[in-house]
């Protein structure tokens, strides 16, 4: 378990959100690639604290701002689904051609 | 770092992984954030590996919790949510997964030839404790910051996802959409409140 390979499954997971993210024309399924990138990018900063930092406190103070901004990330992105379902029923990104229906 | 551990390392990572691809190429929506769910919680274990037990088991409790909100909402917004039907709902395929395999290989390049500090954490170092005084103490004020950013963003998720917007309600004059394409509205219809409903397609 060396720093190369955690962080080469940070950059898997990345890919596959970064993949997931563009292809998905359903908004959930959207975020669900989005949640996948941090879920990479949690492991690469837990990595690096863990083998490259030596343990400063502040590795882990950056991965819980990486948490809270996962949970603003799921909260707003359903708020705005929902906002958006509301008016124009729409639930695949190829209905939002235009910014007003 | 022993024989086990890096066998259960690469367990983790192989699970993270496939987990995290099948969640694209499922039929169903809520297996979809299950399996999800199991790439979170592989991380979470490579954590606990990695010596941060606080920030891996956050990390499966928070998913947990996360992804139960998601398959609800997996029910709520996506047809064919138990998956009996095949189910492919792409666009830009192609560049997609070209972009995919772009950031991968960009990020392990970086990676490579990048030569980083080897400098790991003590194996009696009291992490938790360390972190708990460096969230109390000098970055107290970044902690409390993402405590504020939470709360605003539970107002500003019930603004946005509430009926009634500032300029009336937010769901007036639409219609459900048709089963089929072209047909009738399905479910029940807003009451027309004597308006004539000028509905936008």
């Amino acid at each position: 378990m060396t720093l190369t390979a955690i962080l080469l499954v940070a950059a898997a997971l990345i890919g596959i959100g970064l993949y997931g993210t563009l292809s998905q024309q359903s908004f959930v399924m959207l975020m669900m690639g989005l949640e996948l990138m941090l879920n990479g990018v949690l492991l690469a900063a837990v990595g690096f604290w863990s083998l490259a930092a030596g343990g400063v406190p502040t590795g882990q103070l950056l991965a819980i701002v990486t948490m809270a901004v996962m949970a603003v990330e799921m909260s707003v992105g359903f708020a705005l689904i929902t906002a958006v379902y509301r008016n124009r029923q729409a639930d695949m990104t190829e209905s939002l051609g235009t910014m007003k229906h | 770092m022993s024989v086990v551990d890096d066998m259960a390392f690469w367990i983790f990572a192989l699970t993270a992984i496939v987990s995290g691809w099948r969640v694209f190429c499922t039929d169903s929506m809520v297996r979809a954030s299950f399996l999800l769910l199991a790439s979170f919680i592989a991380v979470g274990l490579i954590m606990l590996l990695l010596g941060a037990p606080y920030l891996g088991i956050a990390t499966i409790f928070m998913m947990g919790v996360e992804m139960m909100v998601m398959a609800l909402f997996m029910v709520m917004y996506m047809m064919n949510p138990a998956g009996l039907n095949p189910m492919v709902m792409v666009h830009q395929h192609r560049f997609s997964i070209g972009a995919g395999i772009a950031a991968f290989v960009g990020l392990a390049a970086v990676m490579l030839v990048t030569d980083f500090a080897d400098n790991p954490v003590a194996s009696d170092a009291r992490v938790v404790t360390d972190l708990g005084k460096e969230l109390l103490g000098d970055s107290m004020l970044i902690f409390e910051t993402a405590g504020v950013t939470l709360l605003a963003t539970m107002v500003a998720s019930v603004i946005l996802s509430s009926r009634s917007g500032r300029f009336g309600p937010a769901d007036e004059g639409s219609v459900p959409p048709p089963l089929e394409p072209g047909g009738q509205p399905a479910g029940r219809l807003p009451e027309e409140g004597g308006g004539h409903g000028h509905h936008h397609h």
